[in-house]
Protein backbone atom coordinates (compact mmCIF):
# COMPACT_ATOMS: atom_id res chain seq x y z
CA UNK A 1 0.00 0.00 0.00
CA UNK A 2 1.56 3.30 -1.06
CA UNK A 3 0.32 6.30 0.86
CA UNK A 4 0.42 10.05 0.23
CA UNK A 5 -0.77 11.88 3.36
CA UNK A 6 -2.17 15.13 1.95
CA UNK A 7 -2.34 16.90 5.32
CA UNK A 8 -0.02 16.24 8.26
CA UNK A 9 1.91 18.58 10.58
CA UNK A 10 5.25 16.80 10.74
CA UNK A 11 6.86 19.72 12.60
CA UNK A 12 4.98 18.42 15.65
CA UNK A 13 5.96 14.78 15.14
CA UNK A 14 9.04 12.76 16.06
CA UNK A 15 11.54 10.89 13.94
CA UNK A 16 9.96 7.70 15.35
CA UNK A 17 6.78 8.75 13.56
CA UNK A 18 8.68 9.17 10.29
CA UNK A 19 10.12 5.67 10.72
CA UNK A 20 6.71 4.13 11.43
CA UNK A 21 5.11 6.03 8.56
CA UNK A 22 7.75 4.86 6.10
CA UNK A 23 7.32 1.27 7.29
CA UNK A 24 3.53 1.62 6.82
CA UNK A 25 3.91 2.74 3.20
CA UNK A 26 3.87 6.54 3.45
CA UNK A 27 6.04 7.88 0.60
CA UNK A 28 4.94 11.52 0.42
CA UNK A 29 3.33 14.11 2.67
CA UNK A 30 1.99 17.63 2.41
CA UNK A 31 2.50 19.76 5.52
CA UNK A 32 0.15 22.73 5.63
CA UNK A 33 1.18 25.83 7.55
CA UNK A 34 -1.08 26.20 10.55
CA UNK A 35 -0.97 27.24 14.19
CA UNK A 36 1.26 25.59 16.73
CA UNK A 37 -0.87 25.49 19.85
CA UNK A 38 0.95 28.46 21.39
CA UNK A 39 -0.17 31.65 19.60
CA UNK A 40 2.67 33.53 17.89
CA UNK A 41 3.15 37.22 18.51
CA UNK A 42 5.17 38.55 15.56
CA UNK A 43 5.89 37.93 11.87
CA UNK A 44 9.43 36.72 12.57
CA UNK A 45 8.04 33.61 14.22
CA UNK A 46 6.27 32.81 10.96
CA UNK A 47 9.41 33.38 8.89
CA UNK A 48 11.24 30.77 10.95
CA UNK A 49 8.26 28.40 10.74
CA UNK A 50 7.85 28.77 6.97
CA UNK A 51 11.63 28.40 6.49
CA UNK A 52 11.47 25.14 8.40
CA UNK A 53 8.64 23.91 6.15
CA UNK A 54 10.80 24.41 3.03
CA UNK A 55 14.13 23.64 4.70
CA UNK A 56 14.71 21.42 7.69
CA UNK A 57 11.48 19.41 7.56
CA UNK A 58 11.98 18.15 3.95
CA UNK A 59 15.54 17.19 4.91
CA UNK A 60 14.30 15.31 7.96
CA UNK A 61 11.62 13.51 5.90
CA UNK A 62 14.15 12.56 3.23
CA UNK A 63 16.17 10.60 5.80
CA UNK A 64 13.22 8.20 5.87
CA UNK A 65 12.61 8.14 2.12
CA UNK A 66 9.56 10.41 2.42
CA UNK A 67 9.02 13.36 0.04
CA UNK A 68 7.85 16.43 1.95
CA UNK A 69 5.83 19.23 0.37
CA UNK A 70 4.20 22.23 2.05
CA UNK A 71 1.35 24.66 1.77
CA UNK A 72 1.91 28.21 3.00
CA UNK A 73 -0.57 30.70 4.48
CA UNK A 74 -1.53 32.82 7.46
CA UNK A 75 -3.99 30.60 9.32
CA UNK A 76 -7.43 31.98 10.25
CA UNK A 77 -6.93 31.91 14.02
CA UNK A 78 -3.77 34.01 13.99
CA UNK A 79 -5.16 36.23 11.23
CA UNK A 80 -7.22 37.75 14.04
CA UNK A 81 -4.12 39.05 15.86
CA UNK A 82 -3.12 42.46 14.49
CA UNK A 83 0.51 41.71 15.40
CA UNK A 84 0.48 38.78 12.95
CA UNK A 85 -1.28 40.47 10.05
CA UNK A 86 1.99 41.59 8.36
CA UNK A 87 2.59 37.88 7.73
CA UNK A 88 0.39 38.33 4.65
CA UNK A 89 3.21 40.36 3.12
CA UNK A 90 5.72 37.54 3.68
CA UNK A 91 3.68 34.87 1.97
CA UNK A 92 4.10 35.64 -1.75
CA UNK A 93 7.81 34.87 -1.75
CA UNK A 94 7.18 31.42 -0.30
CA UNK A 95 4.54 30.71 -2.93
CA UNK A 96 7.30 30.57 -5.57
CA UNK A 97 9.18 27.72 -3.87
CA UNK A 98 9.43 24.37 -5.66
CA UNK A 99 8.07 22.36 -2.73
CA UNK A 100 5.10 24.65 -2.03
CA UNK A 101 2.14 22.97 -3.73
CA UNK A 102 -0.83 25.02 -2.46
CA UNK A 103 -1.93 28.05 -0.47
CA UNK A 104 -3.18 26.90 2.92
CA UNK A 105 -4.54 26.38 5.47
CA UNK A 106 -6.87 29.27 4.86
CA UNK A 107 -10.54 29.61 5.79
CA UNK A 108 -12.45 30.24 9.00
CA UNK A 109 -11.96 29.69 12.69
CA UNK A 110 -14.48 32.00 14.39
CA UNK A 111 -15.79 33.72 11.23
CA UNK A 112 -14.65 37.25 12.01
CA UNK A 113 -14.23 40.15 9.55
CA UNK A 114 -10.44 39.74 9.91
CA UNK A 115 -10.74 36.11 8.84
CA UNK A 116 -12.94 37.15 5.92
CA UNK A 117 -10.23 39.45 4.65
CA UNK A 118 -7.29 37.06 5.14
CA UNK A 119 -9.27 34.31 3.43
CA UNK A 120 -10.16 36.30 0.33
CA UNK A 121 -6.70 37.91 0.03
CA UNK A 122 -5.05 34.49 0.11
CA UNK A 123 -7.52 32.94 -2.34
CA UNK A 124 -6.51 35.74 -4.70
CA UNK A 125 -2.85 34.80 -4.13
CA UNK A 126 -3.68 31.20 -5.07
CA UNK A 127 -5.11 32.44 -8.36
CA UNK A 128 -2.15 34.76 -8.97
CA UNK A 129 0.49 32.10 -8.23
CA UNK A 130 -1.49 29.38 -10.04
CA UNK A 131 -1.67 27.19 -6.96
CA UNK A 132 -4.49 25.08 -5.52
CA UNK A 133 -5.96 26.10 -2.16
CA UNK A 134 -6.33 24.06 1.03
CA UNK A 135 -9.30 25.33 3.02
CA UNK A 136 -9.73 24.52 6.71
CA UNK A 137 -13.30 24.41 8.02
CA UNK A 138 -14.07 25.47 11.59
CA UNK A 139 -14.56 22.90 14.31
CA UNK A 140 -17.27 24.95 15.99
CA UNK A 141 -20.36 25.99 14.02
CA UNK A 142 -19.02 23.80 11.21
CA UNK A 143 -22.13 23.55 9.02
CA UNK A 144 -22.53 27.32 8.90
CA UNK A 145 -18.78 27.70 8.40
CA UNK A 146 -18.79 25.38 5.42
CA UNK A 147 -21.66 27.30 3.77
CA UNK A 148 -19.85 30.58 4.21
CA UNK A 149 -16.59 29.01 3.01
CA UNK A 150 -18.20 27.84 -0.20
CA UNK A 151 -19.68 31.30 -0.81
CA UNK A 152 -16.26 32.93 -0.46
CA UNK A 153 -14.64 30.34 -2.73
CA UNK A 154 -17.31 30.96 -5.36
CA UNK A 155 -16.85 34.75 -5.20
CA UNK A 156 -13.04 34.48 -5.45
CA UNK A 157 -13.15 33.14 -8.99
CA UNK A 158 -10.79 30.23 -8.27
CA UNK A 159 -11.77 27.06 -10.12
CA UNK A 160 -13.62 24.75 -7.71
CA UNK A 161 -11.50 21.79 -8.87
CA UNK A 162 -8.43 23.56 -7.45
CA UNK A 163 -9.88 23.83 -3.93
CA UNK A 164 -10.01 21.20 -1.20
CA UNK A 165 -12.42 21.84 1.65
CA UNK A 166 -11.02 19.93 4.61
CA UNK A 167 -12.16 18.32 7.87
CA UNK A 168 -15.55 17.30 6.47
CA UNK A 169 -17.99 14.86 8.05
CA UNK A 170 -21.33 13.18 7.32
CA UNK A 171 -23.21 16.45 7.76
CA UNK A 172 -21.04 18.65 5.53
CA UNK A 173 -19.84 16.33 2.76
CA UNK A 174 -22.92 16.54 0.54
CA UNK A 175 -22.86 20.27 0.10
CA UNK A 176 -19.18 20.32 -0.83
CA UNK A 177 -19.62 17.37 -3.20
CA UNK A 178 -22.13 19.37 -5.22
CA UNK A 179 -19.79 22.34 -5.72
CA UNK A 180 -17.05 20.44 -7.57
CA UNK A 181 -14.51 21.21 -4.81
CA UNK A 182 -12.35 18.37 -3.48
CA UNK A 183 -13.43 16.86 -0.16
CA UNK A 184 -10.88 16.38 2.62
CA UNK A 185 -11.38 14.07 5.60
CA UNK A 186 -9.16 14.06 8.67
CA UNK A 187 -9.11 10.67 10.36
CA UNK A 188 -8.67 11.12 14.09
CA UNK A 189 -8.56 8.68 17.02
CA UNK A 190 -11.70 10.05 18.69
CA UNK A 191 -13.06 13.10 16.97
CA UNK A 192 -13.30 14.44 13.41
CA UNK A 193 -13.64 11.15 11.44
CA UNK A 194 -12.86 7.45 11.98
CA UNK A 195 -11.83 4.72 9.48
CA UNK A 196 -15.21 2.89 9.62
CA UNK A 197 -17.16 6.14 9.18
CA UNK A 198 -14.83 7.08 6.31
CA UNK A 199 -15.61 3.80 4.58
CA UNK A 200 -19.33 4.57 4.80
CA UNK A 201 -18.79 8.01 3.29
CA UNK A 202 -16.82 6.49 0.40
CA UNK A 203 -19.68 4.03 -0.18
CA UNK A 204 -22.23 6.83 -0.23
CA UNK A 205 -20.32 9.49 -2.18
CA UNK A 206 -17.76 7.57 -4.25
CA UNK A 207 -13.99 7.92 -4.53
CA UNK A 208 -13.80 10.92 -6.83
CA UNK A 209 -12.30 14.17 -5.43
CA UNK A 210 -11.78 12.58 -1.99
CA UNK A 211 -8.61 13.18 0.06
CA UNK A 212 -8.03 11.17 3.23
CA UNK A 213 -5.50 12.58 5.69
CA UNK A 214 -4.32 12.04 9.24
CA UNK A 215 -3.97 15.77 10.02
CA UNK A 216 -1.66 14.52 12.77
CA UNK A 217 -0.24 17.38 14.82
CA UNK A 218 0.55 18.26 18.44
CA UNK A 219 -2.89 17.11 19.62
CA UNK A 220 -4.19 13.59 20.07
CA UNK A 221 -3.77 12.19 16.58
CA UNK A 222 -2.16 9.28 14.73
CA UNK A 223 -0.08 9.47 11.53
CA UNK A 224 -0.97 5.85 10.67
CA UNK A 225 -4.73 6.38 10.43
CA UNK A 226 -4.38 6.80 6.66
CA UNK A 227 -3.10 3.21 6.56
CA UNK A 228 -5.86 2.08 8.94
CA UNK A 229 -8.43 3.62 6.58
CA UNK A 230 -6.95 1.75 3.62
CA UNK A 231 -7.19 -1.49 5.61
CA UNK A 232 -10.79 -0.72 6.58
CA UNK A 233 -11.58 -0.14 2.89
CA UNK A 234 -10.15 -3.54 1.97
CA UNK A 235 -12.08 -5.26 4.76
CA UNK A 236 -15.26 -3.62 3.50
CA UNK A 237 -14.75 -5.01 0.01
CA UNK A 238 -13.02 -2.11 -1.79
CA UNK A 239 -10.24 -3.24 -4.15
CA UNK A 240 -6.50 -2.59 -3.87
CA UNK A 241 -6.91 -0.25 -6.82
CA UNK A 242 -9.64 1.70 -4.96
CA UNK A 243 -7.32 2.10 -1.99
CA UNK A 244 -4.48 3.24 -4.25
CA UNK A 245 -6.77 5.78 -5.84
CA UNK A 246 -7.86 7.30 -2.53
CA UNK A 247 -4.52 7.14 -0.71
CA UNK A 248 -2.16 7.90 -3.63
CA UNK A 249 -3.59 8.89 -6.99
CA UNK A 250 -6.16 11.38 -5.65
CA UNK A 251 -3.66 13.50 -3.71
CA UNK A 252 -1.23 13.30 -6.64
CA UNK A 253 -3.98 14.56 -8.94
CA UNK A 254 -5.03 17.37 -6.61
CA UNK A 255 -1.61 18.74 -5.69
CA UNK A 256 -0.28 17.92 -9.16
CA UNK A 257 -2.31 20.90 -10.32
CA UNK A 258 0.46 23.05 -8.85
CA UNK A 259 2.81 21.83 -11.58
CA UNK A 260 5.42 21.30 -8.83
CA UNK A 261 4.70 17.84 -7.48
CA UNK A 262 8.02 16.21 -8.30
CA UNK A 263 7.79 12.59 -7.13
CA UNK A 264 10.71 11.38 -9.22
CA UNK A 265 12.79 10.52 -6.17
CA UNK A 266 10.01 8.55 -4.52
CA UNK A 267 10.50 4.79 -4.62
CA UNK A 268 7.49 2.72 -5.53
CA UNK A 269 8.33 -0.37 -3.56
CA UNK A 270 9.31 -1.41 -0.11
CA UNK A 271 9.85 0.66 3.01
CA UNK A 272 12.84 2.87 2.50
CA UNK A 273 13.90 3.60 6.01
CA UNK A 274 17.36 2.21 6.56
CA UNK A 275 17.93 3.82 9.89
CA UNK A 276 20.67 5.82 8.29
CA UNK A 277 20.95 9.41 8.68
CA UNK A 278 19.10 11.56 11.01
CA UNK A 279 21.90 9.96 12.48
CA UNK A 280 21.53 12.41 15.33
CA UNK A 281 24.74 13.50 13.84
CA UNK A 282 26.32 10.19 14.47
CA UNK A 283 26.25 11.06 18.15
CA UNK B 1 26.02 24.25 -21.99
CA UNK B 2 22.47 23.52 -23.09
CA UNK B 3 20.62 26.29 -24.88
CA UNK B 4 17.35 27.12 -23.22
CA UNK B 5 15.08 30.01 -24.18
CA UNK B 6 13.80 30.50 -20.63
CA UNK B 7 17.29 30.67 -19.15
CA UNK B 8 18.61 32.96 -21.89
CA UNK B 9 15.75 35.35 -21.28
CA UNK B 10 16.08 35.08 -17.48
CA UNK B 11 19.81 35.85 -17.61
CA UNK B 12 19.11 38.94 -19.73
CA UNK B 13 16.40 40.16 -17.36
CA UNK B 14 18.64 39.80 -14.30
CA UNK B 15 21.38 41.72 -16.08
CA UNK B 16 18.93 44.55 -16.82
CA UNK B 17 17.22 44.56 -13.44
CA UNK B 18 18.78 42.63 -10.55
CA UNK B 19 15.51 42.54 -8.60
CA UNK B 20 14.08 40.24 -11.26
CA UNK B 21 16.26 37.49 -9.81
CA UNK B 22 13.93 37.06 -6.82
CA UNK B 23 11.20 35.12 -8.64
CA UNK B 24 13.42 33.69 -11.39
CA UNK B 25 15.83 32.14 -8.88
CA UNK B 26 13.02 30.42 -6.96
CA UNK B 27 11.26 29.14 -10.09
CA UNK B 28 14.36 28.12 -12.06
CA UNK B 29 13.93 24.37 -11.52
CA UNK B 30 10.52 24.42 -13.13
CA UNK B 31 12.03 25.68 -16.38
CA UNK B 32 15.54 24.25 -16.50
CA UNK B 33 17.26 21.15 -15.12
CA UNK B 34 19.46 20.86 -13.23
CA UNK B 35 17.98 23.76 -11.29
CA UNK B 36 21.26 24.49 -9.55
CA UNK B 37 23.06 25.13 -12.83
CA UNK B 38 20.36 27.64 -13.84
CA UNK B 39 20.49 29.33 -10.43
CA UNK B 40 24.25 29.71 -10.58
CA UNK B 41 24.04 31.20 -14.05
CA UNK B 42 21.48 33.71 -12.78
CA UNK B 43 23.84 34.72 -9.96
CA UNK B 44 26.59 35.28 -12.50
CA UNK B 45 24.25 37.50 -14.50
CA UNK B 46 24.03 40.00 -11.62
CA UNK B 47 26.03 43.22 -12.04
CA UNK B 48 29.13 42.87 -9.84
CA UNK B 49 28.13 45.66 -7.49
CA UNK B 50 24.76 43.98 -6.85
CA UNK B 51 26.20 40.57 -5.95
CA UNK B 52 26.80 41.05 -2.19
CA UNK B 53 23.26 42.29 -1.57
CA UNK B 54 21.48 39.66 -3.62
CA UNK B 55 23.40 36.58 -2.51
CA UNK B 56 22.54 37.53 1.06
CA UNK B 57 18.88 38.13 0.20
CA UNK B 58 18.52 34.96 -1.88
CA UNK B 59 20.24 32.78 0.71
CA UNK B 60 18.18 34.12 3.60
CA UNK B 61 14.89 33.75 1.72
CA UNK B 62 15.86 30.51 0.04
CA UNK B 63 14.67 26.96 0.51
CA UNK B 64 17.41 24.36 0.99
CA UNK B 65 18.13 23.97 -2.72
CA UNK B 66 18.35 27.73 -3.25
CA UNK B 67 20.72 28.03 -0.28
CA UNK B 68 22.85 25.25 -1.76
CA UNK B 69 23.05 27.04 -5.10
CA UNK B 70 24.21 30.24 -3.41
CA UNK B 71 26.86 28.44 -1.35
CA UNK B 72 28.22 26.57 -4.36
CA UNK B 73 28.36 29.75 -6.44
CA UNK B 74 30.34 31.76 -3.86
CA UNK B 75 33.90 30.84 -4.93
CA UNK B 76 33.39 32.12 -8.47
CA UNK B 77 31.45 35.30 -7.74
CA UNK B 78 33.05 38.75 -7.38
CA UNK B 79 33.12 38.73 -3.59
CA UNK B 80 35.56 39.44 -0.83
CA UNK B 81 34.52 38.43 2.69
CA UNK B 82 30.91 39.64 2.45
CA UNK B 83 29.39 36.17 2.33
CA UNK B 84 31.17 34.73 5.39
CA UNK B 85 28.01 35.15 7.54
CA UNK B 86 26.23 32.80 5.13
CA UNK B 87 28.86 30.12 5.80
CA UNK B 88 28.35 30.53 9.52
CA UNK B 89 24.60 30.15 9.02
CA UNK B 90 24.99 26.99 6.96
CA UNK B 91 27.42 25.52 9.48
CA UNK B 92 24.92 26.10 12.30
CA UNK B 93 22.40 23.80 10.60
CA UNK B 94 22.30 20.04 10.80
CA UNK B 95 21.58 19.73 7.08
CA UNK B 96 24.54 17.71 5.80
CA UNK B 97 24.22 19.14 2.28
CA UNK B 98 24.50 22.73 3.54
CA UNK B 99 27.43 21.90 5.81
CA UNK B 100 29.35 20.27 2.96
CA UNK B 101 28.58 23.11 0.55
CA UNK B 102 29.84 25.68 3.08
CA UNK B 103 33.31 24.12 3.01
CA UNK B 104 34.13 24.69 -0.65
CA UNK B 105 36.91 27.03 -1.82
CA UNK B 106 35.17 30.14 -0.43
CA UNK B 107 35.78 28.70 3.08
CA UNK B 108 39.30 30.11 2.78
CA UNK B 109 37.68 33.20 4.35
CA UNK B 110 36.71 31.29 7.51
CA UNK B 111 39.12 31.83 10.40
CA UNK B 112 41.01 28.77 11.54
CA UNK B 113 38.94 28.25 14.69
CA UNK B 114 35.64 28.24 12.77
CA UNK B 115 37.11 26.08 10.02
CA UNK B 116 38.38 23.43 12.46
CA UNK B 117 35.00 23.22 14.14
CA UNK B 118 33.34 22.91 10.74
CA UNK B 119 35.58 19.99 9.78
CA UNK B 120 34.96 18.35 13.15
CA UNK B 121 31.22 18.77 12.56
CA UNK B 122 31.62 17.01 9.22
CA UNK B 123 33.20 14.05 11.00
CA UNK B 124 30.47 14.18 13.64
CA UNK B 125 27.47 14.22 11.26
CA UNK B 126 29.04 12.13 8.52
CA UNK B 127 29.68 14.66 5.75
CA UNK B 128 32.34 13.07 3.50
CA UNK B 129 35.64 14.90 4.04
CA UNK B 130 36.25 14.96 0.30
CA UNK B 131 33.76 17.85 0.27
CA UNK B 132 36.18 19.97 2.31
CA UNK B 133 38.30 22.09 0.00
CA UNK B 134 42.02 22.33 0.71
CA UNK B 135 41.73 19.93 3.64
CA UNK B 136 45.25 18.51 3.70
CA UNK B 137 46.94 21.90 3.40
CA UNK B 138 44.85 23.47 6.13
CA UNK B 139 44.51 20.62 8.65
CA UNK B 140 46.70 21.32 11.68
CA UNK B 141 47.73 19.74 14.97
CA UNK B 142 44.82 21.32 16.82
CA UNK B 143 42.34 19.76 14.43
CA UNK B 144 44.05 16.43 14.93
CA UNK B 145 43.69 16.78 18.71
CA UNK B 146 39.96 17.56 18.33
CA UNK B 147 39.30 14.64 15.98
CA UNK B 148 41.34 12.31 18.21
CA UNK B 149 39.24 13.32 21.22
CA UNK B 150 36.08 12.50 19.30
CA UNK B 151 37.61 9.18 18.30
CA UNK B 152 38.32 8.41 21.96
CA UNK B 153 34.69 9.13 22.88
CA UNK B 154 33.33 7.03 20.05
CA UNK B 155 35.62 4.11 20.70
CA UNK B 156 34.86 4.19 24.43
CA UNK B 157 31.24 3.69 23.40
CA UNK B 158 32.15 0.81 21.10
CA UNK B 159 31.65 2.90 17.97
CA UNK B 160 33.86 4.20 15.20
CA UNK B 161 34.52 7.41 13.30
CA UNK B 162 33.85 7.45 9.56
CA UNK B 163 36.75 5.82 7.69
CA UNK B 164 37.83 9.11 6.08
CA UNK B 165 38.42 10.61 9.54
CA UNK B 166 40.95 7.87 10.39
CA UNK B 167 42.70 8.53 7.11
CA UNK B 168 42.78 12.25 7.90
CA UNK B 169 44.43 11.58 11.27
CA UNK B 170 47.13 9.54 9.55
CA UNK B 171 47.89 12.41 7.19
CA UNK B 172 48.21 15.19 9.76
CA UNK B 173 51.89 15.38 10.71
Amino acid sequence: MRIFDPHIHMTSRTTDDYGRMAAAGVRAVVEPAFWLGQPRTNPGSFTDYFDSLVGWEPFRAAQFGIRHFATIALNPKEANDPRCRPVLELIPRYLDKDSVVAVGEIGYDAMTPEEDEAFSVQLALAVEYELPALVHTPHRDKAQGVKRTLDVVRESGISSGRVVVDHLNEVTVGEVHDTGCWMGFSIYPDTKMSPPRMVEILRAHGLERVLVNSAADWGKSDPLLTRRTGEAMLEAGFSEDDVDRVLWRNPVEFYGQSGRLDLSETADTGPLFEGSSILRGGS
Amino acid sequence: MEQNAWLTDAVARVGDSPRAIVRLFAAAGRHYRPAEEARIRLLHALPAEAVPYWIDDLYRHGDSNEKLAVLRALPDLPLDVEAVPLLHDALRTNDTRLIGAALGPYARHLDQHAWRHAVLKCVFVGVPLEEVDNLDQRADRELAVMVSALRAEREAAGRRLPADAYRLLERIP
